[in-house]
């Protein structure tokens, strides 16, 4: 058993970029990957939408993944976040007994939208029915790298991959395996863009994360995936550790179906406790990567509750949702997977689209990306749905 | 560590609301799938916030708080749930008016409550329980790997009450979508002859149960959940023998000490073969059961399968009409549950006698 676990593997696709290093490239030209919708067949054009920027068709030959029309666009994603997470750490999955951990939010929403009158009105046996609920994408990114020693799909709305990496650390620490590959995918479908509009929380504009003027998130897509390794396994000989998964939290508000309360309790208590369990101060932590989602009640309620706990110690924070738009269920590990971008360059990410001063905070986020700064300790925080408030501690090794 | 079953509910096709209930007689159900039996929801919850409820939450709410009070414990330390598919419900009213309007002039609440994590967060909304809360939908083992996560925070010391379970509902388009894939009877059957069918596909069905994972024995604890684990994959019945050796022998078991096999046997007469095959391999002389026909297949139907093996460990009796094979053994020790989804997913859960 490892009481503690590193992560020595990771890989990312965004509307930002189909790798690492993209995506490092886009951050440092601050370039948004929030633009007019494309690929998603919607009528509505007037919202914005990050987008990662391939057909299906594309992302087969940019993961050089063999044609088949069952694949799904988070499956493809997920197949190329994970093969990068996995070149990263050097690992043959096969050689110990790996756990596989992915997460989704909407589940196989797209193909009910494209094909539900004929599943339920025709006789055509259409072949995509046994592939329109939650597990296919996980089921199938497994079968692709051989993986089948323990495989589980969470979902706690927009902290669900937070909470995907949580359980691979706590597999790897109770000593059910030495090595867990975490993360989750989800593509734009038509079922929450609408979903979240119709909840008025989609800004016509490109979300503008801590603004007094933010109108609404901006929906994303993407996939990334984290290996996460014990301790004896993580310093073998040949490996990177990129970070140590210092802490975490899990906890549900229980205050409302969508809304987070006005002075951000869950959110108070999710960071404190994953403050605490890594055993540091707040004024350790060297970088927030929020959640930021850009609707006036998260904006609003994250940030009471971080001012609230932080008092004098505000440590810079962002919401790099202004990058990547809010990719749900894959949110978590795409903001880990820039957490640990933020340390390995010594980096501040920046928050785009910020202009006015928020009138509840004293508090703003980065508005410039600033280099040369030694960043330890990271604060990635997820808040979902129904109130499942995630984070995560991040730490420079 | 020992995780102890000790309060459940169970609303499910058969008369489980009732205290003390036991399948030796069941419901009929000759028609195309099975519906739970509806308790009186103005028990539990308020009407206003009830309308708003898909059907799946209702039922995961009155499940919870009968775990809960049976259990004798107000709040319990975390919520996991595991669900194939949330408010089927719910989901398909929000999708067929998104694709009727064109995606204009949409409600947002069945997106609410069609949203996967909405029964767990709504129990604990309803319970007032702010504490770990988590879900998980990985088709036929999205219980199993809820089970997991209660075993790992009792583990870790991070909660003495879990309360955990499975929920699943059936709907009209749902029965009709998931037929074309051969998953249930072309011919009308009665559940009660779901176990001589020599044909292809089983009985459709639904079901929400919770239960009350503890770390300590409370006054009304049912059995020890002495072990759990889920497979992906497993290609032959000699690899499942082998990791059912494995789960045994981890916990000083070997298969002669099972009183009790209790399969997840569906009536899919093909798929069913891996059952008897085991049974005759590893259990020839134990009791071979079964449970399907008395709550339909479903992706959480193992939940209803750990009430019904609990329920058999406390009262040291089981009913004849869940047997397939074999004797009412004299006393009740160990049940061995195994159930495998659609070729892919398998899972084990043994549950013994308390000490």
């Amino acid at each position: 058993m490892s009481s503690r676990v590193f992560i020595t593997g990771i890989g990312i696709i965004s509307s930002i970029g189909e790798n690492l290093e993209e995506t490092l490239i886009s951050i440092l030209n601050s370039k948004t990957g929030i633009a007019p919708v494309k690929y998603l067949n919607t009528v509505h054009k007037e919202l914005p939408v990050a987008e990662v920027k391939f057909t299906d068709r594309e992302l087969f030959d940019l993961g050089n993944i063999p044609y088949n029309e069952l694949l799904s666009r988070s499956g493809l994603m997920g197949i190329i976040a994970a093969s990068e997470a996995i070149r990263t750490s050097g690992i043959n999955v096969k050689d110990i007994p790996t756990a596989f951990i992915s997460a989704t939010t909407v589940g196989g929403m797209d193909v009910n939208e494209r094909y539900y009158f004929d599943f339920i009105e025709n006789n055509s046996k259409n072949k995509f029915i046994p592939t329109y609920d939650c597990a296919e994408s996980t089921e199938r990114i497994a079968e692709y790298f051989g993986l089948d020693e323990y495989l589980a799909t969470v979902s706690t709305a927009c902290s669900s991959s937070v909470n995907s990496i949580i359980l691979g650390a706590r597999m790897i620490k109770n000593g059910f395996v030495d090595r867990a590959i975490c993360g989750g995918t989800e593509c734009m479908t038509k079922f929450h863009l609408n979903g979240f509009n119709a909840l008025s929380v989609i800004d016509k504009e490109p979300c503008k994360p801590f603004d007094d003027e933010r109108n609404g998130t901006t929906l994303g897509e993407g996939a990334a995936f984290l290996i996460l390794e014990s301790e004896q396994n993580a310093f073998l000989p040949g490996k990177t550790i990129y970070a140590e998964l210092a802490g975490y939290s899990n906890i549900c508000e229980a205050y409302h179906p969508t809304a987070t309360s006005n002075l951000g309790e869950g959110p108070y208590i999710a960071m404190e406790k994953a403050i605490k369990m890594a055993g540091l101060s707040v004024s350790d932590i060297d970088y927030i990567n929020a959640h930021g989602t850009g609707t006036i009640n998260n904006d609003s309620s994250e940030g009471l509750a971080i001012e609230r706990l932080f008092g004098k110690y505000i440590p810079p924070f962002s919401s790099t949702k202004s990058f990547t738009g809010h990719t749900t269920s894959a949110a978590g590990a795409i903001e880990a997977v820039l957490c640990i971008i933020a340390m390995q360059n010594n980096l501040l990410l920046p928050n785009l689209n910020f202009k006015t001063q928020m009138n509840e905070l004293g508090i703003k986020p980065i508005r410039e990306i600033i280099k040369n700064v030694n960043i330890k300790h990271t604060l990635s925080n997820s808040f979902g749905f129904g109130g499942n408030e995630s984070c995560l501690i991040l730490s420079k090794v | 560590m020992k995780a102890y079953i000790s309060g459940i509910g169970n609303i499910s096709p058969q008369n489980t609301i009732e205290k003390g209930y036991i399948p030796d007689h069941y419901l009929e159900y000759k028609q195309e799938f099975m519906t739970s039996v509806e308790p009186n929801y103005k028990d539990y919850i308020e009407p206003l916030a009830r309308r708003r409820m898909g059907k799946v939450i209702r039922r995961s709410i009155v499940a919870s708080s009968m775990a809960l009070k049976d259990a004798g414990i107000q709040l319990p330390d975390a919520i996991i749930t595991g669900t194939g598919h949330g408010s089927i419900e719910e989901t398909e009213s929000f999708l067929i008016s998104m694709l009727h309007h064109n995606e204009s002039l949409l409600n947002p609440t069945p997106f609410i409550q069609a949203t996967f994590n909405s029964i767990s967060t709504q129990i604990a909304i309803h319970l007032n329980c702010i504490s770990y809360n988590s879900t998980y939908v990985h088709r036929g083992l999205s219980f199993e790997s809820a089970l997991m996560d209660a075993v790992l925070l009792l583990n870790e010391g991070s909660a003495n009450n879990v309360l955990v379970g499975g929920a699943d509902e059936i709907t009209k388009n749902h029965y009709i979508m998931t037929k074309r894939t051969g998953a249930w009877k072309e011919e009308l059957i009665s559940n009660k002859d779901l176990l001589a069918s020599k044909t292809k596909g089983s009985m459709a069905g639904e079901g929400a149960v919770f239960f009350i994972l503890s770390n300590k024995k409370l006054n009304n604890t049912y059995a020890t959940l002495t072990g759990t684990k889920t497979f992906y994959n497993v290609k032959t019945s000699d690899d499942m023998n082998q990791h059912i050796i494995e789960l045994l022998a981890k916990h000083n078991l070997n298969p002669s000490d099972i009183d009790v096999f209790l399969t997840g046997i569906n009536g899919d007469f093909d798929k069913d073969q891996i059952y008897y095959a085991i049974a005759s391999q590893l259990f020839a002389d134990k009791t071979l059961a079964y449970y399907k026909h008395l709550c339909g297949e479903y992706f959480t139907s193992p939940a209803f399968a750990l009430w019904l093996a609990s329920n058999m460990i406390k009262r040291n009796y089981i009913s004849s009409g869940v047997i397939v094979k074999g004797n009412k053994p004299a006393s009740l020790r160990h049940i061995l549950i195994y159930n495998r989804f659609n070729r892919y997913e398998h899972s084990l859960m043994l549950i013994s006698a308390i000490e």
